[in-house]
């Protein structure tokens, strides 16, 4: 099968203009994948899909991510010569530079071809924001497998996906507001008393912790008869 | 198995009985004389007892269980309970058998009021007790105690068949110590008692209210050390 490199230059080539790039994977899977723009997504899918060489008919998973807000913090060595003392070394100082990285959701596809059977070949979709730009292209149209997991994305992450026929909640009832999978989902606060909690469930059961008695409540009161 | 005994299921509470007006060993030696002597008390349990219909409903895991102990080599019909009734009208007893998701609870608070008294709950498996693996997660019920009145908890992650079995013997144990008269009467010979709990809505981001106060409350917090 071909490389996601090559992918890439085939999709250039077929549709100019287009926002097509390798993520590599520096883990040990080095599972690359390409990412699209939103802008031609739905063609390129129906060219992966109806390539002869491709042929990716089957679309066996799709899942959200969660890129929250992230500050990053750079820091640059500027190296000042001292007027004075040409020859002294020159005096280095640090700048931190801090920006802050917007946040977004994406969406993976994993296709494979039952036809060449080959696969998988792997690509991302990227919404705006995480607010009021979080949609994507549908691709239902194209894989009718994507359909339910594609509301699975909608319902835990909050993706609206452009062009499916049926978006609704899937796992969670229609009425919930929250998207349970996203990073800054705060769970409802339905303490229950556990033997030995640790990490995270620790400092959630402190918060349920009955409050000490205040020490001039418990201390008996001079002159007081017992 | 553990009995629930707490002040707010009177069901389980124990009282001394008066001494009987006729021994055991009297009793004996009338029965050997052919005369059976019983009070309608006993009549009345021991029906109850010993045709215990459990409602043919499974949520996960442990109803795979709760199948193999109702098949032949477990034979749940050595103790009365093999019919398996498909409508909560004609169902004595509740298995909850497995985890109950926040989406389906309403659900199973629905079953419950619709079967008639008397009916039994057991909690079966540590999902039905307190959410088990999922407890920590964002849709699992944390213990169906929580909405519904619960006779006997069956641990386990699922509990084997003779779990289930002991379970059912533990709760023909408690039918048998049923008074019909008096304060310690079951809740279906009472007026003062409901038969039903409210069922609980689908809220913006959990059920509500998350639990029925009159039958739970949470636990009071143990402080640790550290």
């Amino acid at each position: 099968m071909e490389s996601p490199e090559q992918i890439r230059d085939r999709l250039l080539a077929r549709f100019p203009g287009a926002e097509i790039s390798v993520v590599t994977n520096p883990g040990i899977a080095a599972q690359h994948s390409l990412l699209l723009g939103a802008a031609h997504a739905r063609a390129i899918a129906e060219f992966l899909r109806d390539d002869p060489t491709l042929k990716l008919d089957q679309c066996s998973n799709v899942t959200g991510i969660d890129w929250p807000e992230k500050e990053i913090v750079e820091t640059k060595n500027i190296s000042t010569p001292d007027p004075a003392n040409p020859a002294a070394p020159p005096k280095v100082v640090e700048q931190k530079t801090k920006r802050l990285q917007p946040g977004f959701l994406e969406v993976v596809y994993h296709l494979y071809s039952i036809t060449h059977r080959h696969g998988p070949v792997i690509f991302r979709l990227r919404t705006g924001n995480r607010t009021d730009q979080a949609t994507v292209p549908s691709l239902t149209p194209v894989w009718r497998s994507c359909e339910f997991q594609e509301r699975e994305v909608f319902d835990l992450f909050g993706v609206t996906f452009v062009g499916h026929p049926d978006l609704r909640r899937i796992l969670m009832w229609d009425e919930f507001k929250d998207h349970p999978m996203r990073r800054d989902y705060v769970e409802p606060d339905d303490y229950e008393w556990e033997p030995t909690p640790h990490g995270a469930v620790l400092e959630k059961a402190k918060a349920h912790y009955p409050t000490p008695p205040a020490p001039a409540a418990v201390a008996p009161v001079k002159g007081a008869v017992a | 198995m553990f009995k629930r005994d707490s002040e707010d299921c009177p069901l389980s509470q124990e009282v001394t009985p008066p001494p009987p007006a006729v021994t055991e060993a009297e009793r004996d030696e009338l029965r050997r004389q052919g005369i059976l002597l019983t009070s309608l008390q006993e009549l009345y349990t021991w029906g109850n007892s010993h045709s215990v219909w459990p409602l043919n409903f499974g949520l996960a895991c442990c109803a795979i269980e709760m199948i193999a102990a109702s098949m032949a080599k477990f034979d749940i019909a050595r103790f009365g309970s093999e019919v398996f009734r498909p409508s909560p009208r004609q169902a004595d007893l509740l298995i909850v058998s497995g985890t109950v998701t926040k989406k389906m609870a309403p659900q199973v608070i629905r079953l419950w009021n619709q079967m008639p008294e008397p009916k039994y709950c057991i909690a079966m498996g540590a999902c039905a007790i307190s959410g088990g693996p999922f407890k920590q997660g964002y849709n699992v019920l944390k213990g169906i105690d929580r909405f519904i009145p619960v006779d006997i908890y069956i641990p386990g992650c699922p509990p084997r068949p003779e779990a289930l079995l002991h379970g059912l013997v533990q709760l023909q144990k408690k039918i048998q110590g049923f008074k019909l008269t008096g304060p310690d009467a079951p809740r279906h010979l009472r007026d003062d008692q409901p038969c039903n709990c409210p069922v609980p809505e689908f809220g913006e981001h959990d059920l509500e209210p998350p639990a029925n106060p009159e039958v739970w409350t949470a636990p009071p917090a143990i402080v640790r050390k550290d």
